[in-house]
């Protein structure tokens, strides 16, 4: 396939509403050459794993500061298990301590970004995961 | 300045470019090609007096307490009263909460500032599906007038004053202050306070809003003109830069939007015939403390000017009251680092001190871990220490406007206020605040100064210590607070037993009359107030208001 794209689903989970964080990567990653699909705010865990599914994407990007992560996150990976669609990278970004980082990443999101992270960084992770032909 | 100094002045000033400056120069270059502030305004090497020639003391400062008000709204600001230290608190369920207010009142705080949890600013109550997992996270959870009374418990209404951080339902988060008040047996004239009630920047930044703008301005004249009945001491709005900025605003920005939305309030108001000198005494405002400590200086001084003019010129107010922009400070929580979290006090003082050097009424000072989590008390205890040595020890406060005449100062305060009158001359274009948002104007605006100020950052043309320089390896904070994951299965269970012991024919009677009102041209607050002391819920009275308003939905553009 030429000239594939990486697709990405960028989303907010829950009810926070703090998107500075997911504009600013959802524009680094538009930017760095990849298709982004930003959800907008107040997304249900099903709701963001339908769009991911209806969108084909390679990447779900979860950003969340609200704290309700330990909940929203667990149930978006199992609905995606659920779904038939677990091949599906995920990542997450936002104000998530560090013993929170390690319980999630046990259940399948591949890496956790928090507050000061390089979106280059971001994008580097991206493109290492994913390899489209 | 008269034409003799200025030439002398301009003569030296020629002198010290060619001898001294150019000297150094030849020898050493300077460290960066342009300096900029804070908001990328560039900054020359100094200001002298050429920079203020059109300057005029009594035009552009006065004196404090009279128009305009530029070096603070009150003739001896800090010197009569020290600003009030108002911590942003609250977590949990009520019970909590109330621990964390009476110890920060008990370690010398003065006054409350009541943080609610997300499912209460969305006005759903902790047992609707979208409450699961957010239930006590960002603050606390409020279903009914049973929560309030546990949250207030033991503490007077009419000895604090109370700010509530509450858009939306700011309605009827204030009705059930004042039901508290009532069982209390506290006269509603005696109850000093704050709604944060400014659903605009909701639309703009911060994202808890509910109903679409039309009747969600409704609901806030509504509560404008109740208020000036029945609540004279209450502050009915606070109109927010401060999530504006946090979203990526420069310090421009946030004037600008911020005062463009008061402007759309203020129309609201006096379209609805409402005596712009009744109401607008009560308007006051919050703005952001960043980390530039002159820029921020400047903003607060511009906005005060610039609201003054505003008020006075474009809306005719007589009273000298409705022209003085009172305002309250948080400092600048987008600052705060994860890496190296105790750098955060320093980062925390000089934002504070800009706030003070600024003339802020109130202030909140963040806590140096809330780039990793929910401020622990200890952390809490840090960042209200801060506040008190710039009060008790630094000597700024005991002289009014103290860096007022500072050339840098005074050119930079000038140059904020015509940033901001051109936005919002862009916006009065647009046709206001409300269709600039709609067109998405405002919100593309703060989106490219974000994406700028990160890739600034990513391009080391701005330094963030321990983050893109003087990086260091270090153990992770401990004892960051946690939330009770069992909060929201109790806050659930203490809901359905509050149903159970209400009268049910009575809730159902008020939930109706409150439709049938929302409906009407009638003013919606006595109503709310019968709903929320027969204990409906906040869910039941924001879906009586769903269902006549209808609900918001953002259409994202990025």
């Amino acid at each position: 396939m030429k000239n594939a794209r990486i697709r990405v689903l960028v989303a907010k989970p829950g009810l926070d509403g703090h998107d500075r964080g997911a504009k600013v990567i959802a524009r680094a990653l538009r930017d760095a050459g990849m298709e982004v699909i930003y959800t907008g705010l107040r997304q249900t865990p099903e709701q963001i794993v339908e769009t991911a599914i209806q969108e084909d994407v390679n990447v779900i990007g979860l950003s969340i500061l609200s704290g309700a992560h330990m909940y929203l996150f667990p149930k978006i990976m199992e609905l995606l298990t659920e779904k038939d669609a677990a091949d599906i990278l995920v990542i997450a970004g936002g104000i998530i301590p560090n013993e929170d980082i390690i319980e999630l990443k046990k259940i399948g999101i591949k890496e956790i970004f928090t507050p000061g992270t390089d979106t280059n960084k971001i994008v580097e992770f991206i493109k290492e995961n994913i390899k489209i032909a | 300045m008269d034409y003799q100094e200025r030439n002398r002045i301009e003569e030296v000033k020629k002198d010290w470019e060619s001898n001294s400056l150019n000297k150094v120069l030849k020898k050493f270059s300077e460290r960066k090609k342009t300096f900029v502030t804070g908001s990328n305004k560039e900054v020359n090497r100094l200001y002298d007096p050429l920079d203020l020639e059109k300057f005029d003391y009594i035009d552009d400062l006065g004196y404090p307490g009279e128009y305009p008000y530029t070096r603070g709204v009150q003739p001896t600001m800090y010197r009569g009263r020290l600003w009030t230290m108002r911590q942003y608190a609250g977590f949990g369920d009520a019970e909590e909460s109330n621990k964390r207010y009476k110890y920060l009142l008990k370690n010398g705080q003065t006054g409350l500032s009541i943080a609610f949890d997300l499912p209460t600013q969305i006005g759903y109550d902790s047992s609707h599906p979208m409450a699961h997992g957010e239930v006590g996270k960002v603050g606390v959870a409020i279903d009914t007038l049973e929560d309030m009374e546990i949250l207030f418990n033991g503490i007077p209404l009419d000895q604090v004053s109370t700010s509530m951080t509450i858009n939306a339902p700011a309605a009827v988060l204030l009705a059930m202050y004042i039901a508290i008040a009532e069982k209390q047996g506290i006269p509603k004239t005696k109850l000093n306070g704050t709604i944060q009630n400014d659903i605009l920047k909701e639309y703009i930044a911060r994202g808890t809003y509910i109903f679409p703008p039309l009747p969600s301005m409704r609901l806030i004249t509504d509560i404008f003109d109740y208020c000036s009945e029945e609540l004279p001491k209450w502050n009915t709005i606070s109109i927010s830069g401060y999530h504006i900025r946090e979203a990526g605003a420069t310090a421009i920005q946030e004037i600008a939007f911020t005062l463009a939305n008061g402007i759309s309030y203020v129309t609201a108001a006096t379209e609805k015939g409402l005596d712009i000198d009744i109401f607008a005494p009560r308007l006051s405002f919050f703005f952001n403390a960043h980390n530039d400590l002159f820029e921020e200086v400047a903003k607060f001084r511009a906005a005060r000017r610039l609201w003054a003019k505003i008020m006075k010129e474009r809306f005719g107010a007589k009273d000298a009251k409705s022209m003085m922009l009172r305002f309250h400070t948080q400092t600048a929580g987008c600052t705060l680092t994860a890496q190296q979290p105790d750098n955060n006090v320093v980062r925390v003082a000089i934002q504070a001190l800009a706030a003070v050097l600024g003339g802020t009424q109130s202030l909140h000072t963040n806590s140096r871990d809330e780039a990793l989590s929910l401020p622990s008390q200890k952390s809490v205890r840090i960042a209200l220490r801060t506040q008190q040595i710039i009060a008790y020890e630094s000597g700024v406060a005991e002289t009014v406007d103290p860096m007022a005449g500072s050339y840098y100062l005074e050119k930079l305060t000038t140059e904020i206020e015509e940033g901001a009158m051109d936005y919002i001359n862009q916006i009065d274009k647009l046709g206001g605040a409300p269709k600039a948002i709609e067109r998405g104007f405002i919100q593309r605006e703060i989106q490219n100064s974000a994406y700028k100020y990160q890739k600034d950052i990513e391009n080391k043309e701005r330094i963030i210590v321990g983050v893109n320089q003087f990086q260091s390896e270090e153990e992770p904070m401990k004892d960051l607070l946690k939330v009770n994951p069992e909060i929201e299965k109790r806050q659930v269970e203490k809901l359905s037993k509050v149903k159970e012991k209400r009268n049910e024919e009575e809730v159902q009677k008020n939930l109706n009359q409150l439709k049938e009102i929302a409906g009407s041209e009638h003013n919606v607050m006595p109503a709310i107030l019968d709903c929320v002391r027969s204990y409906a819920t906040l869910g039941e009275i924001c879906d009586q208001l769903r269902a006549v308003f209808g609900e918001y939905k953002d259409s994202i553009k990025i």
